[in-house]
């Protein structure tokens, strides 16, 4: 009885389960790739056999079932094959785990311990950062490689390659199935958020392509942010990246104009910002706060979305707060990006000119040298302080940078707007 | 995507206040959907004989007092839950109504931005 009802609810399992079922694996066989193998093994017995007998009470259990069968067949196979003896008693330490340890029996706890392991190798530093992505969206959001492909816009074997490198990888680097601890920690946390806030930030502001937003890649992102966030429920900055994604998509709905065009903030209309994702942006913020402790990059920067979401008309943003926020976070993760966001605040607060100094000290940052929003901020200051021949370069500087098109046509529109004032 | 769940039966027949042990189970299940990242918001509903109707028909406003006169009703509790597609949300509802030992779910989806607008036609 093959339907599509029942492939469309074996890949929803899958999308359910499988990151749990990877990590459990992982933690057994010693080797992410392997485990994903075995996993992915599972998946198309399942595909065989529930087209027949329909989908099990249980298929979560079903799936760890089969795949530890085919675990314990590759490691007598392999047993049988080499015959060393470290392999063998290895091979024999593993079979026993795989025969005692009986999923019903493993305690939550234990696969969310094993879930965070995987998510920590997935976002390892030995890993590039287009493969720590594609590999967290792999191995925790349970998506396909076409399905990231298709994200990402680029073609599938690219993604497939960037993949078998990254696990070859791992493997060859022997990065052991762990959480860190200690000062490490720390560092390989900030990777994981980075990672997490990248997928968003790829749907959220498209870099590239004919669309401003992709929310499937910012819903995949927003995932994975709450599993990490109830994974460490102790670390206040995971909770400021939920905060800040939560603010950040609150806004999805207003920031596109009816023909794709994007929005901006202070042009959006408010009323459709989304209050559910907001709230829930809010107590994000407000546990991350509780925890207590200086403020991390994330939680300042989901207070900052924070005094935009409590502001019901631009009017009313507390631009003050907003540039004391800026202020730390320049402080803390000093960097050009930072600055110009603060150039923004300080032109708000404290007037176009005062911002506009902030800018100008960063036209000649190399770093900045290719990125559109220099001059599009510049080009703005330069508007409200009433230069408009020099604003209307700026805009079309920037729009000339931009790859997104959506950006570009809305980047001219105000270079446009300029000389017919 | 975002589909609003929600238990639907008739309200005039009692349902037997939970069991310990399902209050446990359910508890489990709702934790593991909010550590999936899936549940985005969930509540329980009065009885439908406390709910009232608003209703504006030719310019009069008129206010009734349920029960309502349609036999099922939203009954006990909804979900709202972000999932990758329908399939998901109905696996989940699955689990819900296994839970619960029996039951009927609706599941709608609530339009977002990526959405195309309905059609009511």
């Amino acid at each position: 009885m093959t339907t599509p009802n029942t492939q469309r609810a074996i890949e929803a399992v899958w999308r359910i389960e499988s990151a749990r079922l990877i990590a459990s694996l992982a933690r057994i066989v010693r080797d992410v790739g392997l485990a994903e193998d075995l996993a992915q093994g599972a998946l198309v017995a399942a595909l065989e056999q529930w087209h027949e007998s329909g989908i099990p009470d249980n298929p979560g259990a079903w799936l760890m079932a089969t795949a530890k069968h085919h675990a314990i067949d590759l490691i007598r196979r392999n047993v049988r094959l080499e015959r060393k003896t470290e392999e063998l008693g290895r091979a024999l330490q593993i079979e026993q785990e795989l025969t005692v340890s009986d999923f019903d029996a493993i305690r939550d706890d234990d696969i969310d311990d094993d879930l965070l392991r995987l998510i920590f190798i997935a976002c390892h530093p030995v890993l590039s950062t287009e493969a720590r992505v594609a590999l967290t969206l792999r191995l925790i959001g349970g998506l396909t490689t076409e399905e990231i492909a298709r994200a990402f816009l680029v073609p599938e074997p690219t993604i497939a390659q960037r993949i078998v490198r990254a696990k070859r990888t791992l493997a060859e680097a022997r990065v052991p199935f762990e959480v860190p601890v200690g000062a490490e920690r720390a560092a390989r946390l900030s990777s994981v958020l980075e990672v997490i806030y990248l997928i968003f930030n790829e749907g959220y502001t498209a870099t590239a392509g004919d669309d401003w937003l992709r929310p499937a890649l910012c819903e995949d992102a927003l995932r994975l942010g709450r599993i990490l966030a109830e994974l460490v429920p102790n670390e206040s900055e995971a909770h400021g990246l939920v905060a800040l994604m939560e603010i950040q998509a609150s806004r999805s709905r207003a920031r596109v104009g009816p023909s794709g065009e994007p929005i901006l903030l202070f042009d959006q209309n408010r009323a459709r910002w989304d209050r559910l994702l907001m709230g829930r942006g809010l107590a994000a913020l407000e546990r991350a706060e509780k925890r207590g402790g200086a403020s991390g990059p994330y939680v300042l920067q989901a207070a900052i979305a924070a005094c935009h979401a409590r502001a019901h008309t631009p009017a009313e943003t507390d631009w003050g707060r907003i540039v004391a926020l800026y202020d730390a976070l320049a402080q803390l993760t000093p960097s050009p990006i930072v600055e110009l966001n603060r150039a923004v605040a300080v032109g708000m607060a404290f007037g176009p000119a005062a911002g506009l100094e902030i800018v100008d000290a960063l036209t000649s940052e190399p770093s900045l040298k290719g990125y559109h929003l220099l001059p599009s901020v510049r080009g703005d200051l330069l508007t409200k302080l009433g230069r408009l021949a020099e604003a209307r370069a700026e805009f079309e500087r920037a729009a000339s940078l931009t790859r997104n098109e959506r950006e570009r046509a809305l980047l001219l529109d105000r270079a446009a707007a300029e000389s017919t004032q | 995507m975002k589909f609003l769940m929600y238990t639907l039966g008739d309200d005039s027949t009692p349902i037997p206040p939970p069991s310990p042990e399902l209050l446990v189970e359910m508890g489990k299940f709702m934790k593991e959907v909010t550590d999936a990242g899936v549940l985005l918001a969930t509540g329980g509903m009065a009885p439908t004989s406390e709910g009232t109707t608003a209703r504006l028909s030719n310019g009069k406003f008129t206010v009734t007092d349920g029960p309502y006169a349609e036999s099922k009703e939203l009954i006990g509790g909804w979900a709202l839950v972000q999932v990758d597609s329908k399939a998901e949300a109905i696996h989940w509802a699955e689990r819900f109504l296994r839970i619960n030992g029996g039951g009927e779910s609706r599941i709608r989806q609530v339009f977002g931005p990526d959405d195309p607008m309905p059609n009511f036609t």
